[in-house]
């Protein structure tokens, strides 16, 4: 903005001898000052964001066209990759498990924090307790709740479970050893552990309806589903929107709950469990397929936008 | 016409808002919510609560299903303890989850502050890209960091661990919505004190937005304290593990007994659990804070 020199250029300046380092410094107005701290402020950043963030973005996306195991050269091989990739059965097969864990897991902890929210909301006996015990998950590690329900998991005598089953008679399940059970095993905690979160947002969202909502329909007598239907939810859709979005995100970039309770076999059985992301984990750093591995990054980057930008779209508009 | 509506409709909403249903069957349905809630909540808790009552039972009992400890042990603790990894992987993530969280804090509002306070040719864009990076995904970075990490020998280093993380686009962007609330009077005064601009953001403009940082450090402390991938990419060398990526290594040591797992597994979850008892207000207010800015 040097093109702007007008009275507040000149007569602060006067009053501020403070900030007089040589002579360039010393002729500069007072918004060339301001723009030179400015860039000196964000000339670390800056390199920080160049070097850590967009260096390596493209880097991954170069080397998603090359073969590389780490040692020898990088090699150009178009886009092999991709080809590899897609024509893999074991990716389709992860591909599945990925958006099965956002399918599953973004509607149903969605469902139930609002339910829990909406009570919650209404209740004033206690509330500050009930609403920690609901948050209280959100501040553990996913690794060490990923260890203690793997607990739960396992078989008669030792888990939880199928203890607690045993005890009033039923069949012991097969949680983790099973194909079709082992996925919504591991999804249950990160469902679990992200509900507290969930849960204050949504409350947020509901203080912030203005009560002459409520008292306008309260005046014409309208039921409380309706109120529900007709003013509760389509006012809330901006924080729908926000929870969904984010859930979403977490869900198809599951890795640390998957990788511990399955780390004798990760991913498994047969590859039942297995996320994107702990493909990625494997093929760069179990199988030293740098070039391969990157290919399955920028896959899960695009998975990522479209689905972003898909719930944008249909959530946000209208 | 209108006004004798108006009226009419006033004192008719006044009455309906102050006559309630039935008290009793209203009390009832609020008890039944009270209940369901509570228990909800109870529910909730108990994995953490197994946890902790197994890490404190003797090999005997823990396949009980007792939720008290018959004779409850410390001895689980010492035993963890006394073989040293565990706390050498506290401390290492209590250092790296400090030190990232510090790190982050100054350069984030420093950003934010600038982007938001400065007015000079290229700060849209800056803004702009540092907030595309928030579409990228780690995942897609740890292969190129873990490259550059072994080409400049950061590997199984607290560096290496660190370095991603010193700075966060989420925090610029929730900064400089913060430092939008800071009248610009405050700033200005300040500079007609003398103060430097850096004196006038650290001294002047930092104090103003205590709560957004104090919301700000609890989420990327959190974050680095359970982060698990790059630390796990990163690090060969057990003693530079940190505790999330030791308790893996750990509970997969074969003929591990389950209750010195979830001794680990307390280790790691309850210095946040004891930090979130103390703090609770603030810690709920901080992410409703952080979650609806952001």
């Amino acid at each position: 903005m040097a093109s702007n020199p007008s009275i507040h250029d000149t007569i602060p300046q006067e009053k501020q001898p403070a900030v007089t380092r040589g002579g360039f410094y010393g002729r500069l107005s007072i918004n060339q000052k301001r723009t030179l701290w400015a860039w000196a402020f964000l000339a670390v950043p800056i390199l920080f964001y160049v070097v850590i963030r967009f260096y390596p973005t493209g880097n991954a996306m170069v080397l998603s066209f090359q073969e590389w195991n780490l040692l020898g050269d990088r090699t150009w091989n178009g886009v092999d990759n991709y080809i590899t990739l897609f024509s893999d059965p074991v990716f389709w097969q992860v591909f599945r498990n990925t958006f099965a864990y956002l399918l599953i897991g973004t509607p149903v902890s969605l469902v139930i924090s609002f339910i829990i929210a909406y009570h919650l909301d209404q209740v004033r006996f206690m509330h500050g307790t009930i609403r920690a015990l609901y948050f209280v998950p959100f501040m553990t590690s996913a690794v060490a709740m990923a260890w203690v329900w793997r607990w739960f998991y396992q078989d008669v005598p030792i888990g939880l479970f199928n203890n607690m089953l045993a005890s009033v008679g039923i069949a012991q399940i097969d949680f983790l050893d099973s194909t079709t059970n082992a996925l919504p095993s591991i999804l249950a905690p990160a469902i679990w552990a992200g509900l507290g979160f969930q849960i204050i947002i949504f409350m947020a969202g509901l203080r912030a309806i203005p009560r002459t909502f409520y008292e306008a329909a309260k005046i014409d007598g309208v039921s409380t589903w309706t109120v529900l239907w007709e003013i509760t939810l389509p006012l809330l859709r901006p924080t729908i929107v926000f929870i969904v979005v984010l859930s979403s995100i977490g869900f198809l970039r599951i890795f640390d709950h998957v990788f511990n309770m399955t780390t004798a076999n990760p991913g498994g059985p047969l590859n039942s469990t297995k996320p994107l992301v702990l493909m990625i984990y494997q093929t760069a750093f179990d199988s030293f397929d740098m070039g391969y591995a990157a290919a399955q990054t920028v896959v899960l980057f695009v998975i990522l936008l479209i689905v972003s930008l898909i719930q944008l779209r249909l959530l946000k508009d209208r | 016409m209108a006004a004798t509506d108006d009226l009419a409709v006033r004192a008719s909403s006044d009455a309906l808002l102050k006559a309630s249903a039935p008290p009793k069957k209203r009390n009832m349905a609020q008890f039944i919510r009270w209940v369901l809630l509570f228990a909800g909540g109870i529910v909730m808790v108990m994995p953490l609560a197994y946890m902790i009552s197994t890490s404190m039972k003797w090999p005997w009992e823990v396949y009980n299903l007792g939720l008290i400890p018959e004779e409850p042990t410390l001895e689980n603790y010492t035993h963890v303890l006394e073989d040293g990894r565990f706390f050498g992987w506290f401390i290492n993530s209590l250092v790296i989850a400090t030190i990232t969280t510090l790190s982050a804090l100054f350069f984030d509002s420093l950003v934010g502050y600038t982007l938001c306070k400065f007015k000079f040719r290229g700060r849209y864009i800056v803004f702009i890209a540092i907030l595309s990076t928030l579409m990228i995904p780690t995942e897609m970075l740890v292969i190129p960091w873990y490259m550059m990490s072994q080409s400049f020998g950061w590997l199984d280093s607290y560096w290496g661990i660190m370095f991603p993380g010193l700075m966060t686009a989420f925090g610029v962007f929730l900064m400089k919505q913060f430092f939008e609330t800071v009248p610009d009077d405050f700033l200005e005064a300040a500079r007609i004190d003398g103060l430097n601009e850096f004196q006038i953001w650290w001294q002047v403009a930092m104090p103003m937005v205590r709560p957004a940082l104090a919301a700000l450090a609890i989420f990327i402390f959190l974050g680095n304290w359970t982060a698990f991938l790059w630390p796990l990419i990163v690090t060969t060398s057990p003693d530079l593990y940190t505790l999330p990526v030791g308790l893996s290594s750990f509970g997969d040591e074969a003929d591990v007994a389950w209750e010195l797992i979830m001794t680990g597994a307390a280790i790691s979850t309850l210095p946040t659990l004891v930090f979130f008892l103390i703090f609770q207000r603030f810690i709920i207010r901080g992410v409703v804070m952080a979650g609806l800015k952001g």
